[in-house]
């Protein structure tokens, strides 16, 4: 399943970059995209497992840039 | 600005207020505590936040990023016992993040007025009752109601009313287009004067707004070159500028035995230096200002790498058919013996009445209403030959050379495509039909060669001679005829090959896409183009506007020159700065000035990219 959610207030290009990363080296995720300037959040996983990629991917976001939140 | 912003301009202002007074009443000799006070309330009202994260940051074992650095460098300075110096790096600092985020947020409202084009609902009208659904309920078929000042629902015909449509984030055109029965009509476009019921012609998901949708959606996973160097910079760059200002801070205290907080100053500054910010934000803004500028031109990239790759690109091939001519046929030059050209052209159309070929269909159109006046009987059409037919009294035989071969009549031959017709056994004179150049083509082409467009060469599976003709009215350098759809792959691959340059082609048909997927930069048709062509291809010029790829190719050597001016610019100045913090030439406070000072530059510089011309 690959789906692209909104993130709010991601105010620091390098904090995409990062999050990105981190979200790429998650298991289960076959490919991540985070879109600084679009402010979106792009992940493509196993069906069984998406929901659960999805929360760590929010955590994620969190630690790196404590001021942004994704739109579920 | 939002909320947010506004408030961080507000502690920034109050924060330089205080920092202001503090100087002034150190100035005027006042004690020490009162100033230092006032540096401390300044340095928390503007930088609160900044520690905070970096907490935040340590906590979570992140990486070192800018707000630990910053905090580092100003609560070193307030060791230091430099408090002006302390509250200057943080009030310089996130000035320079306010105009960032401001600069950014500017950015991102261009490329989301695209996104608010998606009409939410439609006016549907199903057994007599008036329902407002979504737009992806409605079927094609349907018939839809549109009122005034609405955006148009989904794309279809519309069969009542007249008014004019805004298409301008199809086209980029601005200028209303008049509309009337008929007339199409397409899903985003804004209705401006008269209520219009509409014939749906296609399901929403099929709508070219539902398309451009998607594309820009899709487009940011394409990086550049350029942004891809910088992503890797920046990650081994930030963590050798933190053991450098290590090294400088400490290595030094062995041989120097006095002044050591100068080292440990020094190290700060470099720290404070490091933040590669200005390059990480104005290279990706870059590209996106281009990318913003051609959709504003209804010209659809794919992504930065697709702009960067455009602006190498030295050779423009493009595809005959639908491409650079309209795709359909029209009638050309009557030749007549003994008969009235309107005269043959209606009995010629009025056998022709019922058959599905495209060039019988363009034969019926031109003769308008003048075939409907004569009664025909007996129509028999043998199929890779013609027709024959009772047209009143006389028998018509229409169709090409062959056929009259079969009928034993000699005709006057032509060897352009033609239907022949013959009356009672008797030539009586042939139509001549060809495809027609889009008025646009040798506008675009001589663009093209403005541009400094190495060179042009078309390719079609059309025959040679009418090939050769449209090759020389538009000035294209060379060109390939009688070509298979598998010959056109191989003669790019040609191409490629030979040219120093990227390679482009143009196309629009299904047989393109091989074509459009091998070349360097694949350009496609929009509207006219078949769906494979507009997936596989790198960019999508909405309303098939032909002088549209010139203009996509300014761009994007536009953009790519002020990528590279910012990338120049921001290390060249970084590298300045970083030197002079070694040297002790330059304070903490002048360290960020310069680094903010390079943001802005580059972030303006980067902006100019979203200007189209």
């Amino acid at each position: 399943m690959k789906k692209t959610f909104k993130i709010n207030d991601l105010d620091c290009a390098h904090c995409a970059a990062k999050m990105e990363e981190k979200i790429k080296a998650l298991e289960g995720v076959a490919n991540a995209n985070v879109n600084f300037i679009a402010q979106k959040l792009t992940i493509e996983a196993a069906d069984e497992i998406f929901d659960e990629v999805v929360k760590k991917a929010a955590l994620i976001c969190k630690e790196v840039e404590p001021d942004c939140t994704v739109v579920f | 600005m939002n909320r947010k912003q506004k408030r961080i301009l507000l502690r920034i202002a109050c924060s330089a207020f205080l920092l202001i007074l503090a100087l002034v009443f150190n100035k005027i000799g006042l004690h020490e505590i009162i100033s230092s006070s006032l540096c401390l309330g300044a340095f928390i009202a503007v930088g609160y936040d900044v520690i905070m994260k970096a907490v935040w940051g340590l906590r979570h074992r992140n990486f070192i990023d800018e707000n630990l650095l910053m905090s580092i460098a100003s609560v070193g300075a307030v060791f230091l016992k430099e408090f002006f110096e302390a509250v200057a790096i943080m009030l310089f600092y996130q000035i320079g993040e306010l105009f960032q985020s401001y600069a950014v947020n500017k950015s991102r409202k261009s490329i989301e007025a695209i996104s608010n084009i998606r009409p939410d609902t439609a006016r549907v009208v199903r057994n007599g009752e008036t329902l407002i659904v979504s737009p992806e309920e409605v079927e094609t078929g349907e018939i839809i109601k549109i009122f005034a000042g609405e955006r148009i629902a989904l794309d279809g015909e519309i069969i009542q009313g007249e008014t004019s449509v805004n298409n301008s984030f199809l086209t980029g055109e601005s200028l209303p287009k008049d509309v009337g029965v008929g007339d199409r009509v397409f899903a985003g476009g804004i209705n401006m004067e008269g209520t219009i019921t509409v014939k749906v012609t296609a399901p929403f998901s099929q709508s070219s707004v539902a398309k451009i949708l998607e594309l820009t959606e899709t487009s940011f996973e394409n990086k550049s070159k350029s942004e891809r160097f910088i992503t890797k910079f920046a990650r081994y760059y930030t963590p050798a500028v933190v053991i450098t200002a290590l090294l400088i801070a400490i290595i030094p205290q062995f041989f120097i035995n006095d002044n050591r907080g100068e080292w440990i100053r020094r190290a700060l500054t470099f720290l404070v230096i490091s933040c590669p910010c200005a390059l990480v934000i104005s290279v990706p803004l870059s590209f996106f200002g281009g990318i913003g500028a051609a959709s504003a031109k209804g010209i659809l990239v794919k992504g930065s790498g697709v702009l960067e790759t455009l602006s190498k690109c030295d050779t423009v091939v493009f595809d005959k058919t639908g491409t650079l001519t309209k795709g359909k046929f029209t009638v050309k030059e009557i030749y007549t013996e003994k008969i009235n050209e309107r005269v043959l052209l209606a009995v010629c159309a009025a056998a022709e009445s019922q058959s599905n070929h495209p060039i019988a269909k363009c034969i019926v159109e031109a003769s308008k209403e003048d075939y409907k006046r004569f009664r025909v009987n007996d129509v028999r059409e043998i199929s890779g030959k013609g027709i024959i037919a009772m047209i009143e009294k006389w028998q018509v035989a229409v169709g090409n050379i062959k056929l009259m071969e079969e009928l034993d009549i000699a005709v006057k031959p032509t060897d352009k495509t033609a239907v022949y017709v013959a009356i009672d056994q008797k030539f009586a004179g042939f139509i001549t039909v060809g495809d027609t150049v889009k008025e646009e083509a040798k506008e675009a082409i001589a663009k093209l060669i403005e541009l400094e467009t190495e060179k042009t060469v078309m390719l079609t599976g059309d025959r040679e001679e009418n090939a050769g003709e449209i090759a020389e009215l538009l000035s294209i350098d060379e060109y390939f005829s009688n070509l298979l759809p598998e010959n056109k792959v191989e003669i790019l691959e040609n191409i490629i090959k030979d040219s120093e340059g990227k390679v482009v082609f143009v196309g629009d048909g299904i047989n393109d896409a091989p074509v459009l997927a091998r070349s360097d930069v694949g350009i496609s048709m929009g509207s006219i183009g078949s769906d494979a062509a507009n997936t596989t291809a790198d960019v999508v010029i909405a309303d098939d506007d032909l002088r549209k790829i010139p203009i996509a190719i300014k761009i994007a050597k536009r953009t790519t020159e002020i990528a590279t001016q910012n990338i120049i610019l921001a290390l060249s100045v970084k590298i300045l700065f970083l030197m002079m913090g070694i040297f002790g030439a330059t304070g903490m406070a002048g360290a960020v000035f310069a680094d903010v000072g390079i943001a802005v530059i580059t972030i303006l510089n980067a902006m100019r990219s979203m200007k189209a011309k």
